[in-house]
């Protein structure tokens, strides 16, 4: 029970630390605005600990993080293998397909109306396909491997995508495309010089979208067939071995990626969509 | 003394009608108008008598339903694509995501202008609008006045020999609005230009133009159109000499006559 308690008493002092490091000019600076969140993070991670000591939870249910982080480090060079095969090899390229035929169909209908009447709904038949359903079939298409884990981010990724592109080649002003008029621009110097900068907020903005579905369906269908490894295939086989704890060090492993995934994107936006209202500072 | 150059800009019976969702609005009914190489023609005119409609339909930006349009003897669509024109927008218009240089420069990029020459002209024309100096900053660390500066840097940075301004200086305070007043006089004088430009101040209409519009609205349409007898070199005093004050008389009683029409 002690375990419990020291857990609880490391609450209410990290929580007091950080209403007072709120309200302090600390955390006015760079690194004390992350000093925030971690310490938040930490305090999770102890209370956790301490629930799972104290109450005596058994693995099977929730296993302690001090135990989940030995896991880890015991079983890296699997983890590892599983994250190139699952996310660098499945997720990532995938990402950069979908979201590059997205780019290219998106060009292709702002074009002509007669595709946007075409491609559209058949984007959203496809989007509205549930991944369970969709997963099984490009396994038999494309074979066990990385190959039809990529083909179904491709898929769960392209449509997303495309919304937000088309929506934002629509973003600039009547008066901006007006000013390109005036100056006899071509489509392809309208297209490059403002309305592809006019789209980004909302290409950003289906970038991290789709990074996170990415991560889903690179994991999801492996559940329909893969080879012996990979971040989907751990998670099944463990949890049928009631190999809870690294069921949990392959969601952490997930967890991680899936966050500086996103987090880079961020960066890059931050850099890109610096003029826009929601970005300056 | 009227400046007699080669017609420019020829409007015979132009009508213009938008179609809206309440039904169609007729913009700009028979409208006549010639203008020639080198004049200074401003249009003046209650909110909505289609003075705006009129600049964007000789820019090609509207096209009228009625009547002919030529600009130097060809259709505004030609015009637009040999780069005959430098049009300031009501409101400032610039790109975001580019520096006040890089704004100015965008066009130049359009039309293929050499590097060098690019700089050199951005250099030249943020010293005539007096932002020399604010070149690196982005548009929204500027105040709207020294955006609108930038926005007609922009349009003259290219030498357009038409120049169609909407109400430029109506967001600057009236002594920076004398000073750029005086600039475009000089500007216009030196290199000859042909100008449109739309106001809703008499005072300036009558200073700047060798040609005053009057148009009263629904529909719009010319009610007058003024030549002015002031000599082409304008100190600000010429504002209180008689000739001025007649024509400035003129036009009020012309825009006056146009709302008794309604
Ligand atoms: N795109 C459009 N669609 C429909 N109606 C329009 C459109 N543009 C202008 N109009 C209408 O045409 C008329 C003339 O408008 P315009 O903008 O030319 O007026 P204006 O003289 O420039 O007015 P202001 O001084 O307020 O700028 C108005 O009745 C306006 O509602
Ligand atoms: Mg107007």
């Amino acid at each position: 029970m002690s375990a419990l308690w020291l857990a609880v008493v490391f609450w209410l002092a990290a929580w007091a630390l950080n209403v007072w490091l709120a309200g302090s000019r600390v955390s006015k600076s760079g690194p004390g605005r992350a000093l925030v969140p971690l310490i938040f993070g930490v305090t999770v991670l102890v209370l956790w600990e301490g629930i799972v000591r104290g109450l005596g939870v058994e693995g099977v249910i929730l296993p302690a993080p001090s135990v989940i982080a030995a896991k880890i480090a015991v079983e890296m060079p699997t983890l590892w293998q599983d994250f190139v095969q699952t996310i660098l090899k499945g997720a990532i390229p995938g990402f950069l397909i979908g979201a590059g035929a997205a780019f290219l169909t998106a060009v292709a209908i702002d074009r002509s109306p007669f595709l946007q009447r075409g491609l559209l709904p058949v984007g959203n038949f496809v989007a509205a396909l549930p991944i369970v359903g969709l997963a099984p079939i490009l396994v038999m298409w494309f074979g066990f491997d990385w190959q039809s884990k990529a083909a179904v981010v491709v898929v769960m990724v392209f449509f997303p995508m495309l919304v937000n592109i088309v929506a934002g080649l629509q973003a600039s002003e009547r008066m901006q495309r007006d000013l390109m008029a005036t100056w006899g621009a071509s489509y392809l110097q309208t297209l490059v010089k403002l309305r592809l900068p006019a789209a980004m907020p909302f290409i950003f903005n289906g970038l991290k979208i789709a990074s996170t579905l990415a991560l889903i369906g690179a994991i999801v269908a492996e559940f329909f067939g893969s080879p012996v490894y990979g971040m989907g295939f751990r998670i099944s086989t463990e949890v049928g071995r009631l190999g809870l704890d690294m069921v949990w060090a392959t969601i952490a492993v997930a967890a991680l990626a899936g966050s500086a995934f996103y987090g880079l994107i961020t960066l890059i936006e931050r850099g890109v969509t610096f003029w826009h209202p929601s970005q300056r500072h | 003394m009227v400046s007699q150059g080669r017609p420019v800009i020829e409007a015979k019976g132009v009508n213009l009608v938008f179609q809206t969702a309440d039904g169609p609005v007729q913009a700009l009914k028979d409208v006549n108008l010639t203008i020639s190489q080198g004049d200074f023609v401003s249009f003046i005119g209650p909110s909505g008598c289609g003075k705006t409609t009129f600049l964007r339909a000789i820019a090609a930006l509207e096209h009228p339903t009625g009547g002919t349009l030529t600009v130097n003897g060809m259709s505004p669509d030609e015009a637009r694509r040999k780069r005959a024109y430098g049009y300031v927008f009501q409101a400032a218009g610039l790109y975001p995501w580019r520096t006040i240089a890089g704004n100015i420069r965008l066009p130049l990029e359009i039309m293929g202008f050499s590097r060098a020459e690019q700089d050199e002209r951005t250099d030249r024309v943020l010293e005539l609008v007096e932002l020399k100096g604010f070149g690196k900053k982005f548009p929204w660390q500027l105040s709207g006045g020294m955006q609108q500066r930038a926005s007609i840097a922009r349009a003259l940075a290219f030498d357009a020999d038409i120049l169609l301004m909407d109400e430029p200086f109506g967001a600057l305070d009236e002594i920076v609005r004398d000073r750029l007043n005086e600039e475009l006089l000089k500007l216009w004088a030196r290199t000859g230009k042909t100008i449109g430009f739309v106001t809703h101040s008499i005072p300036e209409a009558v200073y700047l133009s060798t040609k005053i519009v009057v148009m009263s609205p629904r529909p719009g349409r010319i009610t007058d159109v003024i030549d002015s007898p002031l000599p082409k070199q304008r100190p600000l005093d010429i504002r209180d000499s008689r000739e001025f004050i007649e024509i400035a008389h003129r036009v009020r009683e012309g825009l006056r006559a146009g709302h008794h029409d309604e």
